[in-house]
């Protein structure tokens, strides 16, 4: 009889001891328990719609406008006459408007070969604690301005299309680190001549580290799959900054591509880094809240 | 002496089942906060806040996902999330505290009580005490409490740079907002 009172009484001790210091301790962690099953989505894998010349998983918000200014200086070989590259440059201007959080549309115009362009954008996943990558669908149309070469010809206006199609996979490391992968498709209606391509293939790897909470170092490479386009041409290559100060964000890069958009720095990069063909650039990106 | 075994196991159960019943829960807490300037108003919401509080002893806990404030902008909510409270490294804010002077017999049904609610308030990994006045409603079921106070971002070492010194107020209101109800799975 004792011996069961006690055996009891010691049951009793070591099961309300825990209860009560749980109920005494932490509403906290039973707080902290409560919370664990909630999807929890990642953001800013990149700081804006682009790395450095491609696009970015990122997209404009709803109802929002971001509005970029790129602009690419001449040839830092060009030497001191020409103040390695800083007097000459070409611009694109372009708008980019959130549809809605997932879906954006895009215009803009290039001064290279007098090109103005159309894209769409869409967000097909976002990484979380439950997917691992977010996953971007980017197409776009390229409509080049430039007069005939041969006006005496038949021209059509189809000829002046080219199209660039991405798959954009980011995951996001850490709050400092995040890799993306983009396997493009560019397609140029018109090549100069029969034996060049009309579809280059290509996948770009690109990536940033924080420096800080507002600067990153951005770096991004498009690798052609072989073929008398990548023989021809070189792979474009990138490194930059990005700065964001409040509502703007500054990227300054260093690239031997020419042309800001998908179809033209993909399949027609001219720069020899080696050589020194190497453009010092900048894109300005404001957001606008046109919709709340 | 199974019997007495059983009734004491029951009796134990008893007082288990009986602690659960003195909590009350919600998932679904209100956090606001309020920075008012002359250059730009910004206020920020958040309805996942959750909250549990104790009968008996008159403790409270309330705790809340960083990423879960929803702003006008979504330029802001980034910026918020990504330089100022550093959501990844400080994912949620938690508040730890008690009633002064409680005493739940003291409480009469559908009746409101202003009462002094101290504690620790934890964000961006500091913690700072806080006093504030609540609003307790005492419902049948239910209690609604609601209480404000304000917060500096100095205190809770969240860098403003110089920039924007003049968007963001040095002191913020906060707003807490709580429908506690008997604990449902």
């Amino acid at each position: 009889m004792k011996y069961i009172l006690v055996t009891a009484s010691l049951f009793v001790s070591s099961l309300i001891i825990p209860f009560s210091s749980i109920a005494q301790d932490d509403l906290l962690k039973m707080l902290e328990n409560e919370q664990t099953n909630s999807i929890n989505y990642t953001y800013a894998t990149f700081k804006t719609t682009r790395i450095i010349n491609g696009q970015s998983v990122e997209n404009i918000a709803g109802g929002n406008l971001n509005f970029v200014i790129g602009h690419r200086f001449g040839k830092i070989n060009d030497g001191a006459y020409q103040l390695f590259g800083l007097d000459q440059s070409t611009i694109r201007l372009g708008f980019e408007y959130g549809i809605s959080d997932r879906l954006n549309i895009g215009i803009g115009r290039s001064s290279y070969l007098k090109t103005g362009d159309g894209s769409l954008k869409f967000k097909l996943l976002r990484q979380s604690n439950k997917i691992p990558v977010t996953t971007t669908l980017f197409a776009s149309m390229a409509v080049n301005g430039m007069k005939w070469s041969e006006p005496e010809r038949t021209n059509y206006f189809s000829s002046r299309l080219s199209f660039a199609y991405q798959v954009l996979i980011a995951h996001k490391f850490t709050n400092a680190f995040s890799l993306q992968l983009s396997p493009s498709l560019v397609h140029r209606n018109l090549v100069g001549t029969t034996e060049d391509q009309n579809d280059i293939y290509a996948i770009g790897i690109g990536g940033r580290i924080k420096l800080s909470n507002r600067v990153s170092l951005n770096a991004e490479y498009y690798y052609q799959l072989p073929g008398i386009n990548a023989d021809k041409t070189y792979n474009s290559v990138a490194l930059g900054f990005d700065i964001e100060t409040g509502g703007h964000i500054f990227q300054l890069q260093v690239t031997n591509s020419k042309g800001m958009i998908g179809e033209y720095f993909i399949p027609t990069t001219s720069g020899n880094i080696l050589d020194g063909d190497i453009y010092f650039g900048f894109n300005i990106n404001r957001v606008f809240t046109i919709k709340k | 002496m199974k019997t007495n075994r059983a009734i004491l196991f029951i009796s134990l159960l008893a007082t288990t089942t009986l602690q659960a019943q003195n909590r009350l829960f919600t998932r679904t807490g209100t956090l606001q906060f309020y920075s008012e300037t002359p250059v730009e108003n910004i206020e920020a919401v958040n309805h996942q806040a959750s909250s549990v509080f104790d009968i008996e002893t008159g403790e409270i806990a309330v705790s809340a996902q960083m990423k879960g404030f929803e702003f006008e902008k979504a330029l802001m909510q980034e910026h918020f999330n990504e330089n100022y409270v550093e959501s990844e490294k400080f994912p949620a804010t938690t508040f730890k505290g008690k009633l002064k002077n409680y005493d739940k017999s003291s409480f009469k049904t559908n009746q409101e009580y202003k009462i002094e609610i101290e504690g620790d308030l934890t964000l961006h990994g500091e913690t700072k005490k806080i006093n504030s006045i609540a609003t307790i409603f005492w419902g049948e079921k239910n209690i609604k409490a609601n209480s404000s106070f304000n917060v500096s971002p100095n205190d809770f070492n969240i860098k403003i740079p110089k920039a924007v010194i003049n968007n963001i107020a040095e002191s913020i209101l906060v707003n807490v907002d709580l429908n506690l109800e008997p604990y449902q799975k």
